[in-house]
């Protein structure tokens, strides 16, 4: 049951001594990420929000990438799920993905969709 | 490969009792509930998003929300739930040292790693308490529109957002809230705002230095500011006095802000809870020696899947609530 842990992070880049260390090490890049988007969004950098990329703003792409890094690193050091048997791994993060990456789809799509016909439709909301 | 295993030439395939997962029962079920737990989250994040994206132009800005610190005063946005997000991976990781210490057969080590945890989640469902009470409480005032809009204020020397209190014209003549004791019995009515609409209204007359801020978010991504005109003009639309936050209206602006941050983040407070509750039984069972004489602590290891969970969870809750 997973007594045999894999002491590298970074794809082998770092390598911990013991299983302790890497916990440590990973807290350590967890409150780096954290610090780095607190940073982002009290700043909040000019050249990042008047930017965009597929309709949103570069620091709203950059805060959900850096969540998404830091959700892998806690799925994987913390559950342990880097120990798992690769089947496990998979059944375990692709099927939330998929449903969710289908749901913010649909959803976000069709809010749009009310946005716009609030805005250019002839009913007065605002009175 | 170690993906496709069942068919091991050294196991028995129809006998029964292979684990091709390698992983326990009980830790394959506790993978099972945070899958399906994962996704009630992702619907709600996802309502979220969808009420967001609906009203995109006029949902209130959480940097404007969320700006207190227990035992200071003054605008510090978002340190507070930085603070909470870092006590949480804090005690994520006492929790993955007790399981660590618990892979190695040392029970004084766990006990000292789980109690930890339990401090920290503790601090992190108080600090919750608190965001809620200050958010309920509310700090400014603003008024509602017959249209459901929301007008807050701004004092124009300053650019600083104005408290109803810094501006309005007490009048005589105040309406006592109607509570059933004091008339038929089956009526009354919710608490009163502090100051009436037209108490409201005065005061922005005789002070010509306060602005109205609409909700309207312009393309520099802030809220509009109307001018001075625009604002007596504005004011006489002004319905309700709103203060602080309910589940009806709330002095931030769209009353669906209120109403998600209510259920996200009380959703996910009632898991930090169940999650400390959890912990609490098994610390106690760790100090009774209960998994010594089972020969493994995997139950720790269980209960620290779920304690990490809910850790991950409030990552999203934290980007998607007060980040972006």
């Amino acid at each position: 049951m997973a007594h045999e842990h894999k002491l590298e992070i970074f794809r082998g880049l770092v390598k911990f001594r013991s299983n302790t260390s890497k916990i440590w090490g990973v807290l350590i890049f967890l409150t780096l990420v954290t610090a780095v988007e607190v940073a982002l969004g009290i700043t909040k950098p000019a050249i990042l929000t008047g930017n965009y990329l597929l309709g949103m703003k570069l620091l709203n792409w950059i805060f959900i990438i850096l969540t998404l890094v830091k959700a892998y690193y806690i799925a994987w050091d913390f559950m342990h799920l880097r120990d798992e048997k690769s089947a496990l791994q998979r059944a375990i993060v692709w099927t939330p993905i998929f449903l969710v990456a289908y749901l913010i789809f649909i959803l976000l799509f069709e809010a749009d969709y009310i946005y716009n016909v609030f805005k250019d439709g002839f009913v007065k909301w605002d009175f | 490969m170690d993906t496709t295993v069942t068919t091991g030439a050294d196991e028995p395939v129809w006998g029964g009792g292979n684990r091709p997962l390698n992983a326990s029962y009980g830790k394959l079920m506790m993978w099972f509930f945070i899958v399906s737990d994962a996704l009630t989250f992702s619907g709600f994040l996802s309502a979220y998003g969808f009420s967001r994206f609906k009203f995109i132009e006029t949902w209130p800005i959480a940097d404007e929300v969320f700006t207190h610190v227990p035992f200071f005063h003054g605008n510090y946005p978002m340190y507070y739930v930085a603070f909470m997000t870092f006590v949480l991976i804090m005690s994520s990781v006492t929790m993955v040292l007790a399981v660590d210490a618990g892979h190695r057969m040392m029970k004084n080590k766990v006990i000292l790693y789980m109690f930890l945890t339990i401090i920290g989640g503790a601090i992190f469902v108080g600090s919750q308490a608190w965001e809620w009470a200050t958010f309920i409480r509310g700090d400014y005032g603003a008024v509602e529109t017959n249209g459901g809009r929301i007008l807050q204020f701004v004092n124009a020397e300053t650019g600083e957002r104005a408290a109803l209190a810094d501006f309005v014209e007490v009048m005589p003549g105040d309406r006592i809230r109607h509570e059933s004791e004091k008339g038929v019995w089956f009526s009354s009515e919710s608490a009163l705002p502090t100051y009436t609409v037209n108490e409201v209204a005065e005061g922005l007359r005789a002070n010509p230095n306060i602005l109205i801020r609409t909700e309207q978010i312009d393309e520099t991504g802030e809220k509009t500011l109307l001018s001075r005109p625009e604002t007596l003009e504005r004011i006489k639309d002004a319905k309700y006095v709103v203060e602080g936050a309910n589940l009806v209206r709330n002095e931030y602006g769209s009353r669906l802000f209120a109403d998600f941050f209510f259920f996200i983040t009380g959703f996910h407070g009632f898991h930090v809870f169940s999650g400390v509750v959890i912990n609490v039984i098994i610390f106690f069972n760790v100090i009774l020696g209960t998994y010594e004489r089972r020969g493994h602590y995997e139950m720790v290891e269980k209960v620290g899947l779920y304690w990490h969970f809910v850790d991950l969870v409030w990552v999203f809750v934290f980007t998607f609530f007060y980040l972006v």
